[in-house]
């Protein structure tokens, strides 16, 4: 495979081609783990098709799905991601500041879209419309959490990776694992453009 | 604050359940004595706990498997005695017991016998058929390891304290729900098999990124041994198939803890989507499991033929097309559930497919012995029973595939019968035969031949005898699972079943003889060239047992069969003019304390013990930040230890007391 | 953005809705390719071509579990049992 460049000298290993070989090997797992992840989601959305008209007596979508609130959720979600771009535009420039600022921007943003969709499923529990209430419930709740725990593990990521790259600076271990958390980032937004397709949308029409 | 965990735990409800406590306490305790006594803890901990060198976490698997084959074996043998017994009468096992059994029999062999022996294989060989020196994710690869053991402890541990799921090993709603099953049993069951299925799904990941990248130079894909190809397979789909049972058995757990109804009897669950989604991965999971086997067969094959594997590509290309089948074939397993003709017709066109590429590997495999010196050594015995056996559980797999055909056979004996002729001759031997070919390369000493020989007869006549009588059986319309049956002309059927499984169990206690006798005699069966079989894959090419970094220096490969390429060329034990330091990964005690707490964890979850869980959970969480910020966590190994180690071997067969290579 | 388009004919209500589900799948669709290629730079060239096919291989198994699951669980004559228990004849 071309992916990689082995040293033509068999045998001979350098610490930086041996650090950059496993950065190149650790990027490409993330992505298998995330096709992984990927079909994880699409299971659940698969399921919760399945069981969209499992309402067993209980609200239903149309009831509690709310469009300017979703959109809202979703525009802060897509704006994120943008901001991680100008941060990752930032770290291709070696610019640590402005890469902790558009991280703390996406880091907010990604926060305003947990608390939203917390607030959310809150609402809808404590209305009675819990994910016990029934079939249709218990897969929204979980698909839609799942995702949310997904932002939220992404959330703490960031912090983290934050403080690393405050304290240490741009080196490349931090910079691979930013780019990894950028993969993650982005993953989590096709898969929730993927859950607002088949959940809030069918839902409301 | 023990949540539901009282003194009623204890399995004081039948005085077999209280042996089998005992047994498992007191071997646990005799282990633990051992070990002190030897005062070997240090060298446990310092050498194999915290080692991230995939071959001593891969000889940890093996030996996890081989301890589990016991416990699973026990299992089976209470079932076929209770059998054999029960006619008009309750026999000697409670029924609730009798499920119990059922239910960690299979779940034991599939999850905690198979996988960890397959993944074993895997790390100990791999690496160094490809030429490289190390896996791509050497802390994740001890994670799983241990995560792995950690299911598998819970599962004993419910010998001791609780009782077993009795939902069978597939756990079917809405049985499975806490309607039906309050108590702890499914809960075991489900920690166990999401913590050996996380960690079988990141094994995947390993095991595809190491075969994709770290192969080394010249080695095209094909080129790789056989073997490789088969984990590279086998990795692919772990990867894609697992995510199906994660997501089956977390939705059941969130049924089962949080009060939703996916699942559920009623109020909007769906529990065909549960069995839809629980073979989405089974059926890929039994490729997983035969797929190894084959590779150790092409392997095994090419070797004691002592020629090149004939069909080469068409091996690769039927291990290939498995793949891909096996993942759109899974409703075969449950035709008989309602589904639409629509759907049960397309299914039953499809799965009789997957027949058709193991019949052009048998027959590639049959070519390369032909006209070829075979040595019938124990592996190639094995081989050879797979061979002959595998042939008619694969037809009568091909019989239970078609949808008209499988109505009357469903959850029949026959059924029964079928699968543990693909999983015992088909996987089981597959993995002895495996063990008994690299055991040397692991260990720097072959197994004894005589007891691998008794072994082999006794399994493969003992096979024969415990299952034909169950194909015979199905047709006669005996269901599975019984615990008690009222039909007299089905119970001759069942004490020759229990004589075969008694002969099993000869065999496999010939493999701990042999096991035994072959430590004792090691001096005499040592193997200082390394190369015990005159191998034709890399992995010959390294010591025996191989030093922490495998390859001195990493050959240049341009062709299948590399290290035979080598010996031709008369470039084998040759030196390189100077050595180099090599940097390899450093070893680190998070992944077993991953693996304690993922246990801790998981007890506690199942007996609602929620401070504890809180507990077990941060502690993963800090054991795994203590390992990802790492940025520098190799050591290196200087040239001249590197030249010391090298010289060593060179001089090693000169040193040997005149054993044989 | 391409994601205004699917809420903007959800909430006008206007068109039919099978075909409001083709602007929804078609805009989903869009926007992932979007975000693949230029946010995950993700493209033909060499480099990328292990990713490629990860990527490949996954959406394909995707598509088989996804749709297998769909169509084995909607399939007319199949008959769910419904809450409370009363199966459809």
């Amino acid at each position: 495979m071309t992916d990689s460049v082995i040293t033509a000298v068999p045998g001979e290993q350098t610490a930086t081609e041996e650090a950059e070989r496993a950065i190149d090997e650790k990027a490409y797992g993330f992505w298998v783990y995330l096709t992984s992840n990927a079909i994880i989601f699409a299971l659940l959305c698969a399921t919760f098709a399945v069981m969209s008209h499992n309402t067993a007596g209980g609200p239903d979508a149309q009831s509690l799905f709310r469009l300017p609130y979703t959109f809202a959720q979703t525009m802060l979600l897509l704006a994120s991601s943008t901001t991680f771009g100008f941060a990752s535009a930032a770290i291709a420039a070696g610019q640590r500041s402005r890469t902790l600022v558009w991280l703390n921007v996406t880091f907010l943003l990604g926060l305003g879209f947990v608390v939203m969709q917390i607030s959310e499923l809150y609402g809808m529990a404590a209305a009675g419309a819990g994910p016990w209430r029934s079939g249709f419930l218990s897969a929204f709740f979980t698909l839609v959490g799942t995702h949310g725990i997904h932002v939220s593990v992404g959330l703490l990521w960031i912090v983290l990776l934050g403080c690393e790259a405050h304290m240490r600076g741009l080196n490349p271990f931090v910079v691979s694992r930013l780019h990894r958390l950028g993969l993650f980032w982005r993953f989590l937004n096709i898969a929730w453009i993927g859950i607002f397709s088949v959940v809030y949308l069918p839902g409301i029409v | 604050m023990f949540g539901k965990l009282t003194i009623d735990a204890l399995p004081l409800y039948s005085d077999i359940a209280v042996a089998g406590a005992l047994i498992t306490v007191f071997g646990a305790l005799g282990v633990i004595a051992l070990i002190t006594w030897l005062g070997r803890w240090r060298y446990l901990w310092t050498e194999w706990l915290t080692s991230l060198d995939h071959k001593k976490i891969g000889i940890i698997y093996v030996t996890l498997a081989l301890i589990m084959l016991v416990r699973g074996f026990i299992d089976a043998m209470m079932i076929r005695t209770q059998q054999a017994v029960a006619l008009d009468s309750i026999g000697y096992l409670p029924r609730d017991h009798f499920d119990q059994i059922l239910t960690s029999h299979a779940t034991i062999m599939v999850f905690f016998v198979a996988m960890p022996f397959v993944v074993g294989l895997f790390n100990v060989v791999v690496p160094q058929q490809i030429g490289a020196r190390d896996v791509a994710f050497p802390f994740m690869n001890s994670v799983c390891l241990w995560l792995t053991a950690s299911g598998a402890a819970l599962v004993m541990t419910s010998l001791v304290i609780g009782r077993y799921s009795t939902a069978g090993w597939a756990g079917y709603p809405p049985y499975s729900e806490v309607q039906f099953n309050p108590g702890v049993g499914v809960d075991y069951w489900l920690w166990a098999i999401l913590a050996s299925s996380v960690a079988s799904m990141l094994t995947g990941i390993n095991f595809l990124v190491t075969i994709v990248k770290r192969r080394a130079t010249g080695m095209r894909l094909m080129m790789m041994p056989l073997f490789t190809w088969s984990a590279l397979c086998t990795s692919i789909l772990m990867v894609f198939a697992f995510p199906a049972l994660i997501v089956a058995a977390a939705l059941l757990g969130l049924d089962r803890y949080l009060g939703m109804h996916f699942f559920s009897h009623g109020d909007g669950g769906n529990t065909m989507n549960y069995i839809n989604l629980f073979w989405m991965w089974g059926h890929p999971e039994v490729y997983i499991l035969i797929l190894p086997a084959f590779g150790v067969y092409s392997e095994v094959v090419a070797t004691f033929s002592g020629r090149r594997l004939f069909g080469y590509e068409s091996l690769v290309y039927a291990t290939a097309a498995l793949t891909v089948l096996s993942l759109i074939v899974w409703v075969h397993h449950f035709f008989t559930m309602g589904a639409s003709q629509d759907v049960n017709a397309f299914f039953g066109r499809v799965a009789p497919l997957v027949a058709v590429p193991p019949g052009v590997m048998i027959f590639d495999w049959l070519f390369t012995m032909y006209r070829g010196r075979v040595q019938f050594s124990v592996p190639m015995l094995f081989t050879l029973g797979f061979i002959v056996t595998f042939v008619i559980g694969g037809m009568t797999g091909v019989l239970l595939a078609a949808a008209p055909a499988d109505s009357p056979m469903q959850n029949t004996t026959f059924l029964a019968a079928h699968f543990h002729n693909i999983m015992i001759p088909g996987a089981l031997f597959g993995y002895f035969a495996g063990y008994q070919y690299w055991f040397a390369k692991a260990f720097g000493f072959r197994l004894e031949e005589k007891w691998g020989r008794r072994a082999f007869w006794a399994c493969i006549v003992g096979f024969y005898l415990a299952f034909v009588p169950l194909y015979v059986l199905g047709f006669m319309g005996m269901p599975a699972r019984l615990d008690r049956y009222y039909a007299a002309d089905w119970q001759p059927y069942l004490i020759v079943a229990e004589l075969g499984g008694l002969l099993i169990l000869c065999g496999i206690s010939f493999l701990a003889i042999q096991l035994g006798v072959s430590i004792r005699d090691r001096a005499a069966l040592s193997v200082p060239t390394g190369d015990p079989w005159n191998g034709r894959t890399l992995e010959w090419a390294t010591a025996s047992p191989p030093a922490a970094y495998n390859f001195a220096v990493v050959p240049h490969v341009n062709g299948t069969d590399a290290w035979w390429a080598i010996k031709q060329a008369g470039r084998a034990g040759h030196r390189p003019a100077r050595f180099h330091d090599i940097i390899m990964r450093e070893d680190s005690s998070a992944g077993v304390v991953i693996g304690a707490t993922s246990f801790v964890f998981a007890f506690a979850m199942i007996w609602h013990i929620w401070w504890l869980a809180g507990l077990g959970g941060l502690g993963m969480f800090a054991a795994v930040l203590s390992q990802i910020f790492r940025n520098h966590a190799e050591h290196r190994i200087a040239a001249s230890q590197v030249e010391a180690i090298e010289n060593r071997r060179a001089m090693a067969p000169a040193l040997a007391p005149g054993a044989p290579t | 953005m391409l994601t205004a388009i699917p809420f903007g004919v959800v909430a006008a209500r206007t068109l039919r809705p099978i075909h409001i589900f083709i602007v929804i799948s078609a805009a989903a669709i869009i926007q992932v390719v979007i975000h693949l290629r230029y946010f995950l730079h993700l493209n033909l060239k060499p480099l990328s071509e292990n990713k490629l096919i990860a990527l490949c291989f996954a959406a394909v198994v995707l598509l088989i579990l996804v749709g297998g699951n769909l169509w084995i669980l909607f399939d007319v004559n199949y008959r769910p049992m419904q809450a409370g228990g009363v199966a459809r004849p």
